[in-house]
């Protein structure tokens, strides 16, 4: 392959070549990044699917899939949109997932295309709330203007079904009783509870105002109610209350103060025995149905577990049957196994946050050594400092030239940005949104960067799930619906032709849309992972299937082909490592190894999913791979760990002798120094670029939480 | 945790004939910081051990040779040993040939000759007999009297016993073991035999250490056991031949190793030494020595000895000799308060041993806020414990061959006399193990305490003394005890139950103070108590001066300063201003009062009874807390050296809650407005050095910031290395 004209000379390393001689193996001069301001978004609503799925909606609007039954992994994302920002979240209908938000739209997601089936104005103004009725037939929102409305949720869209009496006062949380006969909903100052049939209120509760430090009572809203199958209706509200009533009487049962800030959410096991509360100031409860003595019959609503992960609102939370899940405003989703519900495995047990998504974020211009952040709105290219210094292990060397922020690209439009890739010199950029492709022609010439957009992309290409150029910048392949991938041809004048769109053949076609790419170095091969956890690979010189990757039952969290040996690298959601070589069609005799060994404990119980995976230019046996707490260079010709070893032997090893390193060795070369982790890449044999975002820096941009007395200020 | 320190070598051996290693020494004897190696051959060295110097060598005549270990009489300075069994040489250190000193024949054969400190000489002979050196050289020729005719003396030692010095040595017919020990003053003879019951294995080395009227002696067998045997030193009635049983200390080898050759040393109460070689049952060779507690039948510390030894030690003043190959070799260690975490080796090692402590002199800051520093006055650090081998007084008690059982003391307690009891107590607390200690030792205590009751001039302090002694009693368990001991104000009872009772009434603790308080020095001066643990603070010949300075001055006369010829005024001055350098009170009241400091309190109860105390007392109180919160506050780390010290803290509540309990008398009294004046100016010093550095924080901050930087910013590059 020829390097395009107009290309800058990738920067070496000063003295790179002199000092290569004396440098042992396995050493790297790590370009340590803390350029990219990546700020997850706050979680506005969940909703737990029974088939352990977990619906999360942020307030940039995007929407997660989480599979909770693989690792928590967040298995799709609908990308955010300025202003369709749900509100609540419900799935209804089976596995169809509907949200409503302030722009007063119901919105219906498609699931498999990971974008938004349609939108139907409700007419009631901005939506607070919905709810599905227990068969999943109905959904009912609470509007800005006092109405609730019923719509019949059919076969590719919904339908307005009627309006309950509208009464004053917004609706700011719904609940459907379990017979489907009752709904109960929150206002301010009041709960209501409408008879669906008649449409009329039953009942009106009085939620009374509480007196604050400005002796002016002030509104209470009630922000959440659940309607128990005992007619018991549980509320919470802005004074910090969790009450409960009795929906007959209209009398208030028990009332527990338990913030003296809000409390914001409310979410009911499906036994009815267990309600988990989040408050304004972080912290989730637990309340429990527990019997007032051993044996009696008598039960009572008792607060029995606090928890404080979060440091925001908990605007809201969920309860499956063996875990809380709740999220907040600081952009954490905290899952938190019940130990009694739980085997008593520590591994499942452990409570698990996610901050970070499950997918990469930063593309990298090995050769041009560039780094593509991609935000939500816009891309930031970087070039990375040099530094003409060598050191040993552990010190910090001089930069002789700092990093410098090339381009800000900013997406037009209300829709995110989906997925950006940058070719290997650094000549293209390419971004997606959920309708639109981008590609950009690079030219850097020294200090002075040249973007030139090109116009005419093909429309094949629109709404691409991922992006990624060969290896010689000629071809960009475009992840899109029904697993399929368009393959565009580049030419160097900077013209876009659309080559041909490789399909998985008739035997295997799926639903999903494609969602990892990988080719090959040589550009023969391109393997394609779906959302449905299929893995195909394709001869690019035939443009056909080559083969299929034999199922495996969790997702693909990231892939890779290496450059030498051709072989495909798989990663899956339940932290195995798999190798598949693609001219044998056959998992290779490393792969089977460790099946048959089984990777090492520590490796396996790690919570957060490989992203990315590479491999090193020179040693064909090594292969690197990140997740966001460590990275790890596996070396393949090493013996795998028992799981009576270290796993995380650097610091050990370190101390031994070269003779006794080399006994005590194992494939795993683990590295937790950098912290947490968002990318991690081999720019040449010799050097590492790592993107870190240290929690403190969310913490910091992050608005001010509600303020907590704490003991000693 | 003990464990061996650096090693040195204090010479060479000479090796005799042609085999590898030396035969060993005949004897290695203490002369204070000097060793008196005798060789097997001919020759006497004397080591300095500090310099690894010679000092002086003497040898005796080809042909002769030497048959008994020097040692130094410690009461003239001179040396003496035996050549060919009989022939006795004293010489000193400046001779230089044997042939010209002081030679006397015997007429029996020598075993040993033993040093005694403070006393003559001893002279064991080989048919038993037991001599003063200086009786013998009245009458060289005198006819000595025989013991026994075939037992062979395999070990000796000798121990002073309230200046009475005591031989004992044991004595070997086929395969019996005897115990002999024999008083000197008056001469009296009593013989025990060993319990060789249940060990087949041969005896190696024994080792003894004297506590309490009983020599303590340790046996180790070849089996790698080591028994210990508990000899009483107490005259019995009865001429009839006792059995000591032995009781298993430790263990030092799996079974199935065979020891050769080895030998034992004691390094305090709960630590022993073993040099040896052992041949484990697959025929490996190892020659080692290694460190024991044997409280808790730990290994705490071994050394392999490469090069071979004879497997002989020794340990003199802190110092354990041991042959290795052809040098004899100094080992320094050091054996801390055995506890089970120590023992374990669990113990954090404090550093404060190490630290080179900077001490302050507060006084020297003044408004200006210069503060005079003095660094370089390093307090040395204590490694080496102190050998807890002291003698008590004693009175007489018998042995008994059947153990006692608790009812029946219970009944001699009730009735008998007070020596009867003290021989039967010690009888049942050496017999071997007693079910329900505790409770055993609180029942005994609780009979006598009603007996005291019932009888007032029944005292039994030793007995009280025994088994407060015996740890794990509390004040709940014998309430009586402090109260009796309160009113014959036996101060060394006091200052035990303080120190081991978790829960005095405050109360009681007050009472306890008061009477401290009440007592004078030169009463207490008389009490048997060990200064020791206050002696790093205390200068007591300083303070003894400054007393009889004072009232020296007192009577208008003072010699100092006619002596000096120094300004009287000044002198006086200089005195005021150093007064709380002093401490007010002696040594031994001081040891009483921090065991007051260093026990449990509640101060809403201590405050009620602090107010009992006179006007006299609060001061003299006040005045010791100062002297004591201004050591403290000498050192960098304000800690007071030594054991049983009150910490800082414990200083300060004491000070504010006398000063609480008795502001009004505080306030009307002139003597303690220079006590006030001059304690607020010490803490307003402190105060206000504090808040300077307060100050400087930033800046202090700032340099640590600059030997460490943390913050990488935004981007750096690293170097990272993978193995």
């Amino acid at each position: 392959m020829g390097r395009p004209p107009g290309d800058a000379p990738p920067p070496l390393l000063a003295g790179r070549s002199g000092a290569a001689a004396a440098v042992a193996m396995g050493e790297f001069q790590v370009h340590r990044v803390r350029l990219f301001a990546f700020l997850p978004a706050g979680i506005r609503c969940v909703s737990a699917h029974p088939s352990s799925r977990l619906a999360v909606g942020r307030i940039d609007g995007s929407v997660e899939i989480y599979n909770l039954q693989a690792n928590s992994f967040q298995e799709k994302v609908i990308p955010g949109h300025e202003t369709r920002i749900p509100e609540a979240l419900c799935w209804a209908g089976g596995d169809r997932l509907f949200g409503a938000g302030l722009s007063g739209d119901i919105i219906e997601y498609d699931l498999e295309k990971l974008c938004v089936k349609y939108a139907l104005d409700a007419f009631g103004g901005p939506l607070w709330s919905m709810a599905a009725d227990p068969t999943g037939a109905q959904l009912a929102v609470g509007c800005e203007d006092g109405s609730i409305k019923l719509f019949h949720v059919l076969p590719e869209r919904i339908q307005f079904e009627k309006n309950l009496d509208r009464q004053k006062g917004r609706i700011l949380s719904l609940f459907w009783h379990a017979s489907g006969a009752r709904i109960a909903a929150g206002s301010i100052d009041l709960i209501r509870v409408f008879d669906v049939k008649s449409g009329h209120a039953v009942q009106r509760l009085l939620v009374d105002r509480r007196l604050t430090g400005s002796h002016t009572p002030r509104e209470c809203v009630v922000w959440s109610v659940v309607f128990l199958s005992d007619g018991t209706i549980v509320s919470a509200d802005s004074s910090g209350r969790v009450q409960f009533w009795d929906s007959e009487m209209g009398t208030l049962l028990q009332t527990s103060v338990i913030s003296s800030s809000a409390v914001l959410s409310l979410a009911t096991s499906e036994a009815e025995d267990s309600i988990v509360v989040g408050t304004s100031a972080g912290a989730v409860y637990q309340f429990q149905l527990l019997q007032v003595k051993a044996g009696s019959a008598e039960r009572q609503w008792v607060r029995t577990k606090p928890f404080q992960y979060h440091t925001h609102d908990v605007r809201t939370v969920a309860h499956t049957a063996t875990a809380l899940i709740s999220g907040g405003l600081d952009g954490q989703l905290v899952i938190r196994p019940l130990m009694e519900k739980v085997e008593s495995r520590s591994y499942e047990a452990a409570v698990r946050k996610v901050t970070f998504p499950h997918r990469c974020l930063v593309s990298c211009a090995r050769k041009a050594r560039l780094l593509l952040f991609q935000y939500p709105l816009h891309l930031e290219l970087w070039r990375l400092g040099t530094t003409s210094a060598t050191g040993r292990d552990g010190e910090v060397l001089p930069v002789s030239c700092p990093p410098e922020h090339l381009v800000q690209l900013k997406n037009k439009g209300p829709e995110h940005i989906r997925s950006s890739c940058i070719s290997a010199w650094g000549t293209w950029i390419a971004y997606s949104t959920a309708s639109r492709l981008c590609l950009y022609r690079v030219q850097l010439a020294g200090e002075r960067v040249a973007l030139q957009r090109v116009r005419k992309v093909p429309k094949v290409a629109c709404g691409a799930h991922q992006l990624l150029f060969s290896a010689d910048s000629t071809r960009l392949f475009v992840a899109s619906d029904r697993g399929s991938v368009h393959v565009l041809k580049l030419l160097q004048s900077g013209v876009c032709e659309h080559l041909h769109t490789l399909q998985p053949s008739s035997g295997e076609s799926t639903l999903f849309s494609a969602v990892l790419l990988a080719v090959s170095a040589d550009g023969h091969w391109l393997a394609v992972a779906t959302g449905g956890g299929t893995v195909t690979i394709y001869n690019l010189k035939k443009a056909k299937p080559h083969c299929v990757v034999p199922a495996y039952d969790c997702p693909v969290t990231a892939l890779a082909i290496h450059p030498v040996t051709n072989r495909l690298v798989m990663a899956y959601s339940d932290q195995q490592v798999l190798e598949f070589s693609i001219p044998d069609k056959a998992y290779t005799p490393w792969s089977r190894k460790v099946q048959q060994q089984g990777l090492h404990r520590d490796w396996m119980e790690r919570d957060t999913p490989i992203t990315h995976i590479a491999f090193h230019p020179q040693q064909a046996d090594q292969v690197l791979l990140h997740d966001v707490h460590m990275f790890c260079l596996l070396d393949q010709s090493l013996p795998l760990p028992e799981d009576t070893a270290v796993l995380c032997n650097q610091p050990s090893l370190k101390q031994l002798s070269e003779t006794a390193r080399h006994s005590s060795a194992h494939a795993f070369k683990i590295c937790k120094k950098y912290q947490p982790l968002l990318f991690v890449d081999l720019l040449d044999e010799k050097s590492l670029v790592v993107v870190e975002r240290p929690v403190m820096d969310i913490k910091a941009q992050l608005p001010p939480p509600v303020y907590r007395k704490k003991f000693g200020t | 945790m003990a464990a061996f320190c650096e090693e040195f070598t204090l010479c060479t051996l000479a090796g005799t004939g042609g085999s590898a290693l030396p035969q060993g020494l005949l004897g290695l004897e203490p002369d204070r910081d000097r060793v008196l190696l005798t060789d097997r051959s001919r020759t006497v060295t004397l080591y300095e051990v500090s310099d690894q110097k010679p000092l002086g060598c003497w040898s005796v005549k080809q042909g002769q040779s030497i048959t008994c270990p020097a040692v130094c009489n410690s009461e003239t300075g001179e040396f003496v040993l035996v050549h060919d069994d009989k022939i006795l040489q004293i010489w000193k250190e400046d001779d230089t040939n044997l042939d010209k000193v002081f030679k006397a024949t015997l007429s029996a054969d020598v075993y040993r000759i033993h040093s005694v400190p403070n006393a003559e000489p001893l002279v064991l002979f080989r048919n038993g007999a037991v001599k003063s050196l200086d009786v013998l050289l009245a009458s060289p020729q005198q006819d000595i009297k025989s013991v026994f005719s075939n037992e062979v003396i395999r070990w000796s030692e000798a121990f002073v016993e309230v200046e009475k010095p005591v031989v004992v040595f044991i004595t070997e017919e086929d395969v019996n073991c005897f115990i002999y020990v024999q008083h000197c003053n008056p001469y009296m003879l009593h013989k025990f035999k060993l319990d060789q019951g249940g060990e087949s294995s041969t005896l190696l080395s024994f080792a003894a250490y004297l506590t309490d009227k009983t020599v303590t002696l340790l046996c180790l067998y070849s089996s790698g056991c080591v028994y210990k045997v508990l000899i009483p030193l107490l005259q019995s009635d009865s001429e009839e031949q006792h059995i000591l049983p032995k009781s298993l200390l430790t263990r030092l080898e799996e079974s199935g190793t065979i020891l050769k050759h080895a030998s034992i040393a004691i390094l305090d109460k709960d630590h022993i030494a073993v040099a040896g070689c052992s041949n484990s049952p697959e025929g490996n060779t190892k020659e080692w020595v290694s460190l024991w507690n044997t409280k808790f039948q730990t290994l705490q510390d071994s050394k392999e000895l490469p090069l071979g030894s004879t497997g002989q030690c020794w340990c003199y003043g802190g110092r354990f000799f041991v042959t290795h190959g052809k040098e004899l070799k100094v080992i320094l260690y050091k054996c801390e308060t055995s506890s089970l975490a120590a023992a374990l080796g669990k113990i954090k090692s404090t550093p404060t041993s190490e630290t080179k402590s900077l001490s302050v002199n507060w006084n020297m800051l003044q408004e200006d806020g210069l503060l005079c520093v003095q660094p370089d006055q390093t307090v040395p650090a204590k490694s080496e414990s102190k050998r807890l081998l002291r003698s008590r007084r004693t009175t007489g008690a018998k042995t008994q061959l059947e153990p006692l059982t608790l009812e029946q003391l219970l009944l001699i307690i009730k009735n008998s006399s007070l020596n009867v009891i003290e021989e039967k107590l010690m009888n049942f607390l050496s017999s071997a193990q007693i079910p329900n200690f505790q409770v055993c030792v609180g029942n005994i205590i609780l009979a006598l305490v009603n007996r005291c009751e019932a009888e007032p001039a029944f005292y039994p302090s030793n007995c009280l003394m025994q088994l407060t002694q015996m740890h794990g009693l509390s004040y709940s368990m014998c309430p009586g005890l402090m109260t009796i001991a309160l009113e014959k104000t036996d101060v060394c009872l006091l200052q035990l139950c303080l120190q081991q009772f978790p829960d005095i009434p405050e109360a009681v603790t007050c009472a306890c103070l008061r009477t401290f308080l009440s007592l004078s020095d030169d009463s207490l001066e008389e009490m048997n108590i060990n200064v020791d643990s206050v002696a790093g603070y205390i200068d007591t010949a300083c303070n003894r001066k400054i007393k009889n300075q004072s009232e020296v001055v007192q009577n208008g006369f003072s010699f100092e300063l006619e002596e000096n010829s120094c300004d009287a005024q000044l002198t006086q001055k200089s005195h005021a201003m150093d007064r709380s350098k002093f401490c007010p009170v002696g040594p031994q009241k001081a040891i009483l009062l921090n065991a007051i400091l260093c026990s449990a309190y509640s101060d809403t109860f201590l405050l009620p009874h602090l107010k009992d105390l006179s006007a006299e007392q609060v001061i003299l109180f006040l005045q010791y807390l100062q002297f004591l919160y201004m050591k403290c506050s000498e050192q960098a780390t304000t800690n007071l050296p030594g054991i049983f010290c009150p910490t800082i803290n414990q200083i300060m509540d004491w000070m504010c809650l006398v000063l609480d309990a008795h502001f009004t008398v505080v306030v009307m009294l002139p003597e303690a407005k220079g006590l006030l004046s001059s304690l607020h100016k010490f803490v307003r010093a402190q105060v206000h050095f504090y808040s300077e550095l307060n100050k400087i924080e930033g800046s202090l901050k700032e340099l640590q910031r600059i030997n460490n930087p943390k913050d990488v910013g935004l981007y750096s590059i690293e170097v990272l290395k993978l193995v």
